[in-house]
């Protein structure tokens, strides 16, 4: 091959260039997330104290005030999402685990499959013609009941896995000494695939912690405290939405701060949940 | 006199306890379906008001006016189109080199931090972009970017008109930066999988690091990163808070990007607390039904796609 | 080709023309065999022959697995374990099983792995001498009695291996079935193991897959050599007291075997 041919001077430059640009790019999508956590936390932390984390929201025009309702809301709305999400996605995923192959196991999984790519404003106007419209009010239960619907696919997915990741000895072994499947799965091989599970809810809450479209038209929000999941109810991440597009600079600046307390709490959930996967992966390897 | 167990394809469920066991894992397999099979009857039931009042051509009528309760999709459809196509246009760019960059050049104390970088995009709610756009993104599109491309395309109807800041355009740039976590992450993975000997023989035949990577192991990963990206168009598409916050809620159909525009999802958002009409409300129903469909079928593709080149998921 | 079936009377378990299945490969063919009651029956054999299938066919878990399945009878004290209106668990509580892999479950402490199968409503000194009791004939007692909480991933795997026949012996079975139980051990752990089946054998009925022909040799009071024909069927090829088999077997495949010649 002649020399001229190889172009190796060119060619190099230009690879040079190349990986150049790919770095640029990872290197500007990192740089982007760093730009709107700075942000956040720039714009967001000059407002937080404790005023605004125990408060009821103020009126217009009226300055200070704080979204208490709304992180109580989150919390009721997100521990009832719970309850309900985890005895069924616990429940199908043990399913999946046991029967593995076969038509029923795989149209299964073909749902939780389509339900995952669902747009969560569709799963709101769902909860919203089960729960909303029949009732003719708003309640916390309704957008409980369409964060279930949010956090089920990852659910069934992680914990199908987490049970199959169960070594096959440790269920032979208490099949063999005469355990029922029952006994066998709930006292042995669920403890076992705890860590896995938790980590599952853990991103799973991290998921919906952040979605609003959801609540516009389930919780709808609220001025007030609210315990009642009967009632509409604040939720912080509808509160920021509706301070985001408010006109008030006062408002605004609340935003900012309630979306400071959303990225911290995603932030601390998906990172616990990271480093329990961590220890649990190394507790097995001891 | 002999017995034959006979397949067994399933566990064995013999003992009461065992039956009573089943009957409650078997109960809760079968409430999952039943949500997710209600799920579509009921946007169905909720949309058909609007199916049977405007018919197919609820698809291209371009009138949005619920006062006189004329409802056509297409400034939706088009807004939806346009800002995903952004989005995934610059997200597939980025997001693929970045993808290239972190499994195959980057040095594995970049590639780590960088990657979980990355990821982290992923995790941060929408209502937050929603934010940053609005009050950090639209007005430098206002008054940096936009007048940027305006004086060297706007000769083009693309980069025509006035710029208002929220519009086709930033909601794209929104998007792509939502999507480009996953891009990256299910692209990186394809192309770790593409076998080393692969890579080996293309450098012993004497190509470059560079040439190997976009000549042979790209081309061996497309069916894997277009899935990836079909996979990442989907979750544009749906995409509601963060677009209906910077894309300026207006049903119409412009050819500039700096128009403000209406997706599907986010007319939904916008609209649904104040809809009056039964009529209005069954429409907007029926465009969440769209969303479904499209999310169901842009989804299944993609996996079809990354599954032939991952292997089992 | 049936084998010899053992001294009338004496066999406690044994199978009638078993076939046992993964999916369409059948991996063990007509398998006709006897274990004595309370002695130590090793299987030999080279790898794929289908011993260890065989053995979990005795207590029925052969068939937990996909695709698994099983044909023909094993009888234990005359009673067809497969029969249809038998359950399953209770063959397993009669029939014990250690892996080869020490499997003690690693949420429960020592002390509750040992105690799984105790029966049920047991005072807490009850517990404490069963649990003891179990440990003892294991021969591990000593070694845990100060640490029966902790969690059992932390002993060696010898004394792993011992705990989880301590739990299979606390169920109190009548025939204790151990597949390859010294293959993951060091040279003194596996010592330690083969004087326990010893002492074992005089309460329980012990059938040991074993890939060591010495251990075959040093452990067992009959032992049975299998092997697969040429399509894949795992076929018992001589079963004999262990000493006849070792130094003259009947089968010229056997001596191939036992002398080297392939395996």
């Amino acid at each position: 091959m002649s020399v001229k041919y190889q172009r190796l001077g060119f060619r190099r430059a230009y690879g040079a260039f190349g990986t150049m640009l790919a770095l640029f790019c990872a290197a500007l999508a990192a740089a982007a997330l760093l730009a709107i956590l700075g942000y956040v936390v720039v714009q967001g932390i000059g407002a937080i104290n404790w005023a605004f984390l125990t408060q009821l929201p103020h009126p217009v025009g009226v300055p200070g005030g704080g979204v208490g309702n709304g992180i109580l809301g989150t919390i009721i709305v997100i521990g009832i999402a719970t309850l309900m999400a985890v005895p069924v996605g616990l429940l199908t995923g043990i399913y999946l685990a046991l029967f593995g192959r076969g038509a029923i196991p795989e149209a299964l999984r073909f749902l939780s499959d389509v339900l995952s790519g669902v747009p969560s404003i569709a799963i709101g106007l769902f909860a919203y013609a089960v729960l909303v419209a029949p009732l003719k009010h708003f309640s916390a239960f309704s957008a409980s009941f369409a964060f279930m619907m949010l956090m089920l696919p990852l659910l069934v997915r992680t914990s199908e896995q987490a049970i199959r990741s169960v070594p096959q000895t440790v269920r032979e072994g208490a099949l063999a000494l005469g355990m029922s499947n029952f006994r066998a799965t709930v006292f042995i091989v669920l403890p076992t695939a705890r860590p896995a599970i938790i980590t599952a809810l853990l991103l799973a809450i991290a998921r919906v912690t952040g979605e609003t479209a959801p609540l516009l038209f389930t919780a709808f929000g609220s001025q007030f405290w609210e315990k009642n999941p009967n009632n509409p109810m604040a939720v912080l991440a509808l509160q920021v939405f509706n301070y985001a597009i408010s006109p008030y600079p006062n408002w605004q600046a609340q935003a900012w701060a309630g979306a400071l307390l959303l990225v911290v709490a995603v932030l601390i959930l998906s990172l616990g949940a990271r480093l329990m996967l961590r220890n649990a992966m190394r507790g097995l390897d001891s | 006199m002999s017995t034959d167990t006979g397949f067994r394809r399933v566990a064995r469920f013999v003992s009461p306890a065992d039956r009573g066991f089943a009957a409650v894992v078997y109960g809760g397999s079968i409430l999952f379906a039943l949500l997710i099979v209600a799920l579509f009857v009921e946007l169905v039931i909720g949309a058909w008001p609007s199916i049977v009042a405007f018919g197919p051509s609820f698809i291209w009528k371009s009138s949005w006016d619920p006062i006189t309760s004329k409802f056509g999709a297409l400034p939706m459809i088009y807004g939806t189109v346009v800002t995903s196509f952004i989005g995934i246009a610059l997200a597939a760019f980025v997001g693929i080199m970045a993808a290239v960059f972190l499994s195959d050049f980057a040095p594995r104390w970049l590639a780590t931090p960088l990657s979980f970088l990355i990821e982290l995009l992923a995790a941060v709610p929408s209502v937050v972009y929603g934010l940053w756009g609005l009050f950090v993104l639209s007005p430098f599109v206002r008054t940096t970017i936009g007048p940027a491309l305006q004086h060297v395309l706007g000769w083009t109807p693309l980069f025509s008109g006035p710029i208002y800041g929220v519009g086709l355009l930033t909601a794209g740039i929104i998007l792509a930066l939502m999507i480009v976590p996953t891009v990256t992450a299910i692209s990186r993975d394809v192309i770790a999988a593409i076998p080393r000997d692969l890579r080996e023989a293309s450098m012993a035949l004497g190509a470059t690091k560079w040439e190997t990577a976009t000549r042979v192991v790209l081309p061996a990963a497309r069916v894997g990163i277009f899935g990836a990206c079909i996979l990442a168009l989907g979750r544009a598409l749906g995409e509601t808070i963060a677009v209906t916050m910077v894309i300026g809620n207006r049903p119409q159909i412009s050819a500039s990007l700096f128009a403000p525009s209406y997706t599907l999802a986010s007319v939904i958002a916008n609209e649904f607390t104040e809809a009056t009409t039964s009529i209005y409300i069954s429409a907007l129903i029926e465009l969440g039904l769209i969303l479904f469909v499209v999310s169901i079928v842009v989804n299944a593709l993609a996996r079809v796609m990354i599954w032939s080149v991952r292997g089992s998921r | 080709m049936t084998a010899v079936v053992t001294k009338a009377g004496a066999a406690v378990l044994s199978t009638e023309d078993l076939n046992a299945y993964y999916g369409a490969h059948k991996a063990v063919g007509d398998v006709s065999i006897g274990f004595d009651r309370k002695a130590v029956t090793a299987l030999i054999g080279p790898s794929g022959c289908g011993k260890t299938t065989l053995l979990r066919c005795l207590n029925r878990i052969h068939e937990v697995g996909f695709d698994a399945r099983v044909q023909g009878r094993v009888l234990l004290e005359g009673q067809d374990i497969y029969a249809g209106d038998i359950d399953p668990m209770a063959i397993r509580r009669r029939v014990g099983m250690v892996f080869q892999r020490p499997n003690p479950f690693p949420t429960l402490s020592i002390l509750d792995n040992a105690l799984v199968c105790a029966a049920k409503g047991l005072s807490r000194n009850e517990k404490m001498a069963c649990a003891e009791k179990a440990l003892r004939s294991a021969a591990l007692w000593n070694e845990v009695k100060d640490k029966l909480r902790s969690s059992p991933l932390r002993l060696s795997g010898g004394q792993q291996q011992r705990l989880c026949i301590a739990r299979a012996v606390a169920a109190e079975p009548e025939v204790l079935l151990m597949d390859e139980p010294t293959a993951s051990l060091d040279p003194i752990a596996t010592a330690v193991i083969e004087e326990l089946i010893a002492s074992l054998a005089e309460d329980f009925t012990i059938v040991a897959v074993t890939n060591n022909m010495q251990q075959a040799a040093r452990v067992s009071d009959r032992t049975a050599f299998m092997l697969a024909d040429e399509t894949g069927v795992g076929k018992l090829i001589e079963i004999d007291d262990t000493a006849k088999l070792f130094t003259k077997p009947s089968d010229s495949r056997t001596e191939d075997y036992i002398t080297g010649r392939f395996g």
